[in-house]
Formats: C-alpha cells, sequence, structure tokens
C-alpha cells in the first residue's frame, strides 16, 4: 500500500474531474530518466493485455519508475493498488518536424463512468520547440471516436505539456490530446502507460479534505473552449463525483437536485 | 486568373454570430499558409461577424436539432460550427 502522503488528495481529484488530467514536475530523478530514455531507445518489452501491472518490467528503469512512490500513490488513487496492464506506447517524434499531429482520443467512444488512466512520461526536457504533448482540458467526457475531432486545430485554452525531464502527467482516458510539432534537431520520446481499474474506484484517495472548499472551487471550473455547453459539463462532473464519493446526492449549484426534483405525493387537498 | 479557396472554420460561444470563438482551424488552398494543431494561441477572429467584416463569406451554418433522447447531457462535437471562405486569385 502507498503512504498516505503519496496519495492524491480530494482536491487534486477534483481537478482530474474537471480537467481530466494532472501534471507533476519533476517526479522521476535525472539518473532514472536517462536509464529511462536509454531503455525506450532499445525498445520495452510488451507483456501481454489484461495482466496485472505490478512486477512488470522489473530490474528496468521503467519498472523502476512505475515503482516509485509518488507514481503508486497516484495510481492508487485513481485506479487502485492492482490495475491491470492494457497496452504502452513510446512516442517518438522526428527531429525538424513541423506538422503536428490531429487531436485524438485514445478510444472508441467508451460509455463507462468507471475510467482507465494513462500516464504520459517525458524522460528528457521538453521545450515548446520540441513539442510535447497538447491535451485539451476538460474534453475526457466528450463522445467521440478516435480521430472523428481531426478537423478542429486549435482551442482556447489547449496545453502544451512544456516540461523539464521527469514530469509526469495522468489523464482520464478520453482526454483529447495531439503530438506537437518537434522543431529541434533532436529527437523526442515519451513513454505512455494505460491501466485499467480492478476495484470500484470509490474514495481511493486521501480523503481527509474531501469537505475542503477547493474541491467545489476545482469542480466548478470552466474551460473557455465550451462555449454554451459549460454547465452541461458541470453535470458530467457530478455524476462522475457521486461515483467516486459514493455520495448519491453530491450537486454543485443546484443542477442535478433540480432535474431530479419530480415529486410524485399528491397534495392535500382541504 | 485561377481562383483558390480558403477555408476559416470557427467554433463560436453560442449560435450566435458575434458570440466568442473559443476554438478555429484554417486550410488554405492556395498553398500559401499552412496550419497545423496547436500553431496559435488566440483566434484570428473574435467571432464570426468579425470575419465576416475582414472579407470572409459564411458558406455552411451549424444545424439545430433537438438532442435525442436519453442524450440529453451527453456532449461531443462543439456544436456552433461556422465555415467561411475566400477566394484568392493566385494567377494563370
Amino acid at each position: 500500500m502507498p503512504n498516505k502522503e503519496d496519495l492524491l488528495t480530494t482536491t487534486q481529484m477534483a481537478k482530474f474531474v474537471a480537467d481530466g488530467f494532472l501534471r507533476f514536475d519533476d517526479v522521476v530523478p535525472d539518473e532514472l530518466n536517462r536509464a529511462a530514455l536509454a531503455q525506450m531507445e532499445a525498445g520495452i518489452e510488451r507483456p501481454r493485455g489484461g495482466d496485472p501491472v505490478q512486477g512488470m518490467w522489473q530490474g528496468t528503469a521503467i519498472g523502476d519508475v512505475v515503482q516509485l512512490p509518488q507514481i503508486q500513490g497516484i495510481m492508487a488513487s485513481l485506479v487502485g493498488t492492482d490495475p491491470l496492464y492494457d497496452h504502452h506506447a513510446v512516442h517518438i517524434v522526428q527531429p525538424n518536424r513541423e506538422e503536428g499531429q490531429i487531436w485524438h482520443a485514445d478510444a472508441i467512444i467508451d460509455l463507462r463512468t468507471p475510467f482507465d488512466i494513462q500516464f504520459f512520461y517525458f524522460p528528457h526536457d521538453t521545450p515548446r520547440e520540441m513539442g510535447g504533448t497538447m491535451v485539451l482540458p476538460g474534453s475526457h467526457y466528450r463522445r467521440i471516436s478516435e480521430s472523428d475531432i481531426a478537423r478542429y486545430q486549435n482551442f482556447l485554452g489547449q496545453q502544451p505539456m512544456v516540461c523539464k525531464a521527469g514530469t509526469v502527467m495522468v489523464a482520464h482516458h478520453g482526454i483529447w490530446h495531439c503530438a506537437q510539432p518537434n522543431l529541434t534537431d533532436r529527437t523526442r520520446y515519451m513513454f505512455k502507460l494505460r491501466l485499467n481499474p480492478t476495484v470500484r474506484q470509490l474514495r481511493l484517495w486521501n480523503t481527509d479534505d474531501i469537505d475542503a472548499p477547493e474541491v467545489s472551487s476545482e469542480l466548478n471550473a470552466n474551460h473557455r473552449w465550451y462555449g454554451n455547453e459549460a454547465r452541461l459539463e458541470i453535470v458530467n462532473r457530478i455524476k462522475l463525483w457521486r461515483h467516486l464519493t459514493g455520495d448519491e446526492k453530491y450537486d454543485l449549484g443546484y443542477w442535478l437536485s433540480r432535474l431530479e426534483n419530480e415529486p410524485t405525493a399528491a397534495a392535500l387537498v382541504a | 486568373m485561377a481562383l483558390r479557396q480558403k477555408l476559416l472554420v470557427l467554433y463560436a460561444h453560442s449560435p450566435d454570430l458575434n458570440s466568442a470563438t473559443v476554438a478555429w482551424s484554417i486550410f488554405d488552398g492556395t498553398g500559401k499558409e499552412k496550419h497545423t494543431t496547436g500553431d496559435s494561441e488566440e483566434p484570428p477572429y473574435l467571432s464570426v461577424v468579425a470575419a465576416m467584416r475582414d472579407g470572409w463569406r459564411v458558406i455552411q451554418f451549424p444545424q439545430q436539432h433537438p438532442a435525442f433522447p436519453g442524450m440529453e447531457y451527453n456532449t461531443a462535437y462543439l456544436k456552433y460550427e461556422y465555415i467561411l471562405e475566400q477566394l484568392e486569385d493566385v494567377g494563370a
């Protein structure tokens, strides 16, 4: 079991529910970054999808990254301590590539409320001219299939992962993202790992701050690209928050309570 | 005279053509400009009307449909997609 201090807080979980991702800068130490990068260049063994991820790549740099206490804490908070390996990929963007990848999500339409996570691990410094991965905050509830969104080029609030070596992002499986051009003369690497939960995703994190005011502030965050659909996205967040907390009455701004008010008792007539 | 089409796709905050642009794409049939994902942080025009005032012609309006039963709270694509064009002479 991870230490409590390595688990996510409720406020971080709320941010994940609102944004669809969290980033953690400088999580992986430099020496391990260099070894992991060498392993990416050489090729990483591909385990079988559906097997437990714990113990995979044992004795290798990538295995050591997965076993870092903070990574284990993030994993435990979102998908439990013993998730399944879904798949991984080493994403490579060649030097002097001027075209960005099309926007996409890494899934077909997925109707579940439970969710998978994807770690995005950046083993070397990634300045803007090198990319990195562009993500669209709050896009994870959208029901689209993979590259259906390829006509879009730019959104208000899009966020490039510009980061130092050792930065890790963890994202909901539905997040919209795209690799950005690499205008440097160096190859860019990023390791992506998808995991499936094996337990109900119910209060798996450090819930000490469950009643903190920052929780509802995070859940209420608007993303500028939503336009007129911001309130529909709030409804999506409320539904996932209820699932994660087990609080079936949870609401923000009375949005769902109002819709659920369907009295059946007849009025007493004198 | 050889006309080529430039397309500007603006996604508006609401069906109002004066409402704010929230997303955008440019496809240039003249071959003079190349656009790709993530290549700008601010839209080329703040609204569809602002683009019209600069000479862009609206060639497609988004249709509005009521939500399909059971999908009233689902979100997917950006609803208010306006396609605009300019024709440019690229010479003989």
